[in-house]
């Protein structure tokens, strides 16, 4: 296993969540969430199949709507208005499971499009920046290319360079690995390695736990939309306190 | 391993051509005339029928008759054999094409502005052309109505200004608040027209064209006039409900909801009837709207509300995901729309648009029920009824039928096109 990173974290709060509910229908999918995530940590949700983990995520960048309880992110609290959720989006990026490119855009544009339109960067600069990220994510060659001629590794690095084409502060994961080939998910995993080493402030929803114990400060187990029990890595893993956890844990890290 | 399971090839086997069989035209043949029992009877009654109708009909094209001035000349000079009497539709060529009523010495007009119409369209059909020439495609509406209705080039001058002032307007303010741009825009535009109608009426005969009325139009060219504008319109129109039908805002969502579900219920004939008769009592007494406009009004609802399902089940065909990356990128909703969603959602909708767009410009001929003469309006109106040529049916129709045939093949022909161009391989 590689080495286990060592990265400064910083006082400064960058999400606050405080008793945050959310129902679907009439289904408690989240049940009194609080949450404080400090500038820098990399944080790894993990936990069974509907224990809201996703749902959590999705709300902090308010592609879900909560009912109850507040959610701050990066000073502003996320509301109904218009306004401040269009801000909050443009300051945290997100990586989907699916992707999510735009498949009639070429890559160059889909990274640059929401720098020219929401940041009203000029194109030139937006495009030097573009290429800038796609350099990091190791893709540069295939700037003219389209998603649709990519491989699934190669799509999701160009959805990790998309976001970060936003320059946000804060990055959320949502399963980015679980729809890729075992030998296409070392690629998106260095290349998430090396943003917490840059210092990005992380949330990411993943099974792979030798991520989590090389790159998360904090582990987050979450069932029956609760957190269960969040714990450094180490300690996490070695020494489990609640039946819940051990029993996950028996289960994905067993075979 | 055992002794007869291993082998080691001494020689690689070089390329070679397939079986005789199995190549070109006799691969062919076989494989889709002669593949089984069945289908070699099937090809032996088909080259029959074929042939049959080819020896039926070729006299009837060859005997043709081009140059004779009544039904009955044709007839004597054809003698008793079979053929046809194409001599009326070079007799009345013009009044199949502008119908009877529009001046001949203005026939350049119209023609100039098809040609015009040619160029006008051609950056929006073609990506690759210069995006200058948008500029012409915006002028063009103007210059065409001056071309063929006639009148100052004032009238056509002020409307465009008019328009250019609403969108300065719209522009200028439209960083502050939609509505509020929306509002200034219709004002000053509206304020513009006010006083470019008293310069026009001072002026009316500046660069001016002789006045064709609108019951004057007739022929091919009312079919493509009408068609034209009809689905340029109605595009448009058609997009904004479908995508007001997914709104957030009931009202809106109703609205849009009521208007489509209304429209699509109703037959288009039923409309027109309206247009015609109805459509007069809800305007003020003395105003009298053009029957082309009441026609085109109500020619745009309908094509509008079938584009709007046909784009309704394009963004259906999304994924959710795309709405979602482009929210979380921080693109507002027009953003997301103009870049995102409709540029993919249109994409899958055109043989659906091309398709109830076709349809819309056959039934623009539907418009010679309500007494217009169209190109069926000419053919069973003055043509048909007219002594010198009474009877000459299948020449007619099928010159009719020829001339859309060609129209809405091409207009096909180009979507296909289009579609292969905007393919970015698949997921």
């Amino acid at each position: 296993m590689a080495e286990k990173l060592k990265l400064e974290v910083s006082d400064e709060i960058a999400i606050k969540i405080q008793s945050m509910n959310k129902w679907f229908g009439s289904f408690h999918v989240l049940r009194d969430i609080d949450l404080t995530v400090n500038r820098g940590e990399r944080i790894v949700v993990c936990g069974p199949s509907g224990s809201g983990k996703s749902t959590l995520i999705r709300c902090i960048n308010a592609l879900e709507e909560h009912q109850s309880g507040q959610i701050i992110v990066d000073g502003t609290e996320l509301t109904s208005d218009i306004k401040n959720i269009d801000r909050i989006r443009s300051e945290v990026g997100m990586c989907f499971q699916h992707f999510n490119l735009f498949p009639h855009l070429s890559i160059l544009e889909n990274c640059t499009l929401a720098p020219i339109w929401v940041r009203k960067i000029p194109k030139k600069e937006a495009e030097e920046t573009a290429m800038h990220f796609l350099e990091k994510v190791k893709i540069p060659e295939q700037a003219d290319k389209y998603p649709g001629q990519l491989s699934g590794g190669q799509q999701q690095r160009v959805a990790i360079a998309r976001s970060l084409c936003m320059r946000p502060r804060i990055m959320l994961f949502d399963e980015p690995t679980s729809a890729l080939d075992p030998e296409m998910i070392k690629e998106v995993l260095d290349t998430m390695i090396e943003l917490a080493e840059d210092g990005m402030t992380m949330i990411c929803v993943t099974h792979e736990m030798g991520f989590a114990r090389q790159v998360a400060n904090r582990v987050i187990f979450m069932d029956d939309g609760q957190i269960v029990e969040q714990n450094e890595p180490e300690q996490f893993f070695n020494n489990p306190q609640s039946d819940r956890t051990k029993l996950f844990l028996s289960q994905i890290l067993g075979h | 391993m055992s002794e007869n399971n291993s082998f080691v090839r001494k020689e690689m086997i070089s390329e070679r051509i397939p079986p005789a069989a199995d190549r070109g035209l006799v691969k062919w043949v076989r494989e889709n005339l002669f593949s089984s029992a069945f289908n070699t009877i099937m090809t032996f009654i088909s080259l029959w029928v074929i042939y049959s109708i080819i020896v039926a009909v070729t006299p009837w094209f060859l005997n043709g008759v081009w140059d004779a001035k009544t039904v009955r000349e044709c007839y004597d000079l054809l003698d008793g054999k079979s053929g046809a009497c194409f001599a009326v539709l070079k007799e009345r060529f013009p009044q199949l094409i502008y119908g009877f009523k529009y001046p001949s010495s203005e026939y350049w007009r119209p023609n100039l502005a098809t040609v015009l119409l040619i160029v006008a369209l051609a950056p929006i059909l073609f990506r690759r052309l210069p995006r200058q020439l948008l500029i012409f495609t915006a002028v063009y509406p103007f210059l065409a109505f001056w071309l063929i209705w006639g009148g100052s080039i004032l009238t056509s001058v002020s409307a465009f200004l008019g328009c250019a002032i609403a969108v300065i307007c719209y522009r200028r303010f439209s960083s502050r608040s939609f509505a509020i741009a929306v509002l200034i825009s219709l004002i000053a535009a509206n304020v513009w027209w006010i006083i470019g109608g008293y310069i026009v009426d001072l002026n009316a005969s500046f660069l001016s064209l002789k006045v064709v009325a609108s019951r004057d139009m007739g022929g091919f060219m009312l079919n493509l006039l009408l068609g034209t504008i009809a689905v340029c319109l109605s595009i448009p129109l058609g997009i904004a409900l479908a995508l007001g039908r997914q709104s957030g805002m009931p009202i809106i969502k109703w609205i849009c909801v009521v208007f489509i579900e209304f429209i699509r219920g109703v037959p288009l004939i039923t409309l027109l009837f309206v247009a015609n008769v109805i459509l007069a009592f809800f305007f003020p007494p003395d105003t009298s709207i053009d029957l082309i406009l009441r026609v085109l009004i109500m020619m745009t609802f309908f094509n509008a509300a079938y584009i709007a399902e046909v784009v309704r089940g394009g963004l259906a065909a999304l994924s959710k995901g795309q709405y979602e990356a482009a929210d979380s990128i921080g693109l507002d909703y027009t953003q997301s729309m103009r870049f995102i969603i409709l540029p993919q959602a249109l994409k899958i909708s055109i043989p659906g648009i091309v398709n109830v767009s076709v349809g819309m410009l056959k039934d623009t001929t539907l418009v010679s029920i309500i007494s217009m003469f169209d190109l069926v309006g000419m053919i069973r109106g003055p043509i048909l009824s007219s002594t010198d040529w009474n009877g000459v049916y299948w020449e007619l129709f099928g010159a009719a039928a020829a001339i859309f045939f060609v129209v809405c093949f091409s207009i096909s022909k180009y979507s296909q096109w289009l579609e292969r161009q905007l393919e970015t391989g698949k997921r």
